[in-house]
């Protein structure tokens, strides 16, 4: 938990050496998953309550990201249950997915990334993967209404991977998620962590 | 006060801060222009005919207060050597981006006004409207910031980190490339504004999602992002709005308000009358409806949304009634907007009710 408070203060003032300093301690205890995940899940919540900005989020992410890799390798992308993939869908806004794979990378996440796919090409990918879970990313308003051709298709091929959505449409339209018939919707990106790990426990 | 006003008369009263008729209504719509005609997205925004001609019937049709002669904001982006993606159920996207890395930004040149095609496309719709307006209507221009500017040219995950890296390394090559990309983007603006505003723009609206406490810290958002619009703005020569995209803007405003802009597009996120009351009539408000909610909205449900906001902020002028983005998504029906322009002309005329929260 201290470690987590403190990592959090260090990524929203950019101080790259004291994260490194942080996660060097954290390491020595065992406890690199705990920081991290805590301080960008508190980031993320800041975020939401309006108190940190988009940018902080992006760099705390990176900074994670890159510190990180100092320590382990690159998540392996394969063999970990739930198998998950993470797609930008019609829009050709990456902020969002590139903020999401920083978080889930820097706790030790394996995600398939999957970039920018239009429905069909995402519904196929999905399939082809055997994903079970599937992140989807969108900036824009007709984007966003498209996932619900994406949990259709998905439902028609017999997949039964969960869908769960996060961007800026999703965020101001409270109502929207369930009108395009997402499994799960994200407010940030941290609140990925939390829905891989409940559907990881049920 | 019941002698019916024009488009223009109201909205210059309502931001000197006196009470018009009503309340003016901006229903900022581009691709309803493109459904209005029976086009597609592309034959539609690549001809300044078929604009000005949507334009001209959705004011008609709707009755609000403005020519709109914004098309897409990766018009811009098309200027300085970009592509423009069109999509049939929403706004187009800029495609790739022009700088493919931040040592481009050394050999980045600012592209001429004359000659160029986008450009120019847009100078003739603002003439068209200019004249479709008889001198009644406001022509309203567009400009992306010098700070915003390069989410496309450079694309968002690269502006933000070439942002960074200047910050860590103030005398480095990233803050080289920095300064010299706002430079370019500053000059450029500024020109491009001035060009709009000699073509008969009545007012020119700065968009600045960048500088928001949505998207960045204030230390960016102000050192950087409002120094520019204050700095941008005084250099143009005639009304400007600033717009923040949905962005939020409360823990920055009275650096919004020093840039010198006679009205501020405000975010649904924050509260209207909140807002009012930090300008304390040093600027006026134009916001804040949801345009993604608007999308699900009943007549009845818009009809009070718009209420809401009239009473929030309708009271001694200052106030323009319209969605909290700068754009209405394609997907919002005609009688939403039947129904908040009806609000106005309701709930919004003057004297309106003191709302009890206000």
């Amino acid at each position: 938990m201290e470690d987590s408070l403190k990592l959090e203060e260090a990524l929203l003032s950019m101080d790259r050496a004291e994260v490194g300093t942080i996660l060097e301690g954290a390491v020595a205890r065992g406890e690199l998953d705990v920081a991290i995940t805590g301080a960008l899940e508190s980031i993320g919540q800041r975020w939401d309550a309006g108190e940190v900005a988009l940018s902080q989020v992006y760099m705390a992410g990176r900074l994670c990201e890159q510190a990180v890799t100092q320590f382990e390798p690159t998540p392996p992308t394969e063999g970990v249950a739930p198998r998950v993939g993470i797609a930008v869908l019609e829009d050709y806004h990456m902020l969002g997915k590139r903020i999401v794979l920083s978080v889930l990378r820097a706790a030790g996440r394996p995600v398939l990334d999957l970039g920018r796919l239009t429905v069909d090409e995402l519904i196929d990918r999905v399939c082809a993967e055997q994903l079970e879970v599937v992140l989807v990313s969108v900036l824009m308003f007709p984007s966003a209404l498209r996932v619900r051709e994406v949990v259709d298709g998905l439902a028609l091929r017999g997949s039964n991977a969960k869908v769960v959505v996060g961007g800026a449409p999703f965020r101001l339209d409270a109502e929207l998620a369930g009108r395009v018939g997402a499994h799960h919707v994200g407010r940030t990106a941290s609140d990925a962590l939390r829905i891989l790990a409940e559907l990881e426990a049920r | 006060m019941n002698t019916p006003m024009t488009s223009l008369g109201r909205t210059l009263e309502t931001l000197s801060h006196r009470e018009p008729d009503r309340v003016p209504a901006f229903l900022l719509l581009t691709m309803h222009g493109a459904r209005e005609l029976g086009l597609s997205m592309r034959e539609y925004f690549t001809s300044p005919a078929n604009v000005i001609e949507g334009q001209v019937r959705l004011r008609r049709k709707f009755g609000h207060d403005c020519y709109y002669a914004f098309c897409h904001a990766s018009l811009e982006h098309e200027a300085f050597g970009g592509d423009t993606v069109y999509n049939e159920q929403g706004p187009a996207n800029a495609g790739a981006p022009v700088l493919r890395s931040p040592e481009a930004i050394d050999s980045l040149e600012p592209p001429s006004i004359e000659g160029n095609p986008p450009l120019q496309r847009t100078l003739d719709i603002v003439r068209g409207l200019v004249e479709a307006a008889h001198g009644e209507v406001p022509v309203l221009g567009v400009v992306i910031s010098p700070f915003s500017l390069p989410i496309m040219q450079l694309g968002f995950p690269a502006w933000l980190d070439l942002l960074h890296a200047a910050l860590e390394e103030p005398a480095g090559a990233r803050r080289a490339q920095l300064d010299r990309l706002l430079a370019i983007n500053q000059s450029f603006c500024v020109r491009w504004a001035n060009a709009q505003l000699a073509a008969g723009a009545t007012a020119i609206t700065y968009f600045d999602p960048m500088s928001s406490s949505t998207i960045t810290t204030r230390e960016l958002g102000v050192g950087f992002g409002m120094r520019l619009a204050r700095q941008t703005i005084g250099q143009i020569s005639g009304p400007v709005g600033i717009h923040f995209a949905s962005g939020r803007i409360l823990p920055i405003l009275e650096d919004v308000v020093s840039t010198g802009a006679a009205v501020v597009g405000v975010s649904a996120d924050e509260d209207l009358a909140t807002l009012k009351a930090r300008v304390g009539g040093r600027t006026s408000l134009l916001g804040n409806l949801n345009g993604i909610e608007m999308a699900r909205w009943t007549p009845a449900e818009a009809k009070a949304a718009a209420t809401r906001a009239i009473l929030a902020a309708g009271p001694g002028g200052g106030f323009i009634l319209a969605d909290n983005h700068g754009e209405i998504p394609i997907q919002v029906k005609d009688e939403v907007l039947h129904a908040i322009v009806e609000a106005v002309r309701t709930a919004g005329a003057y004297p309106i009710l003191a709302s009890e929260a206000s």
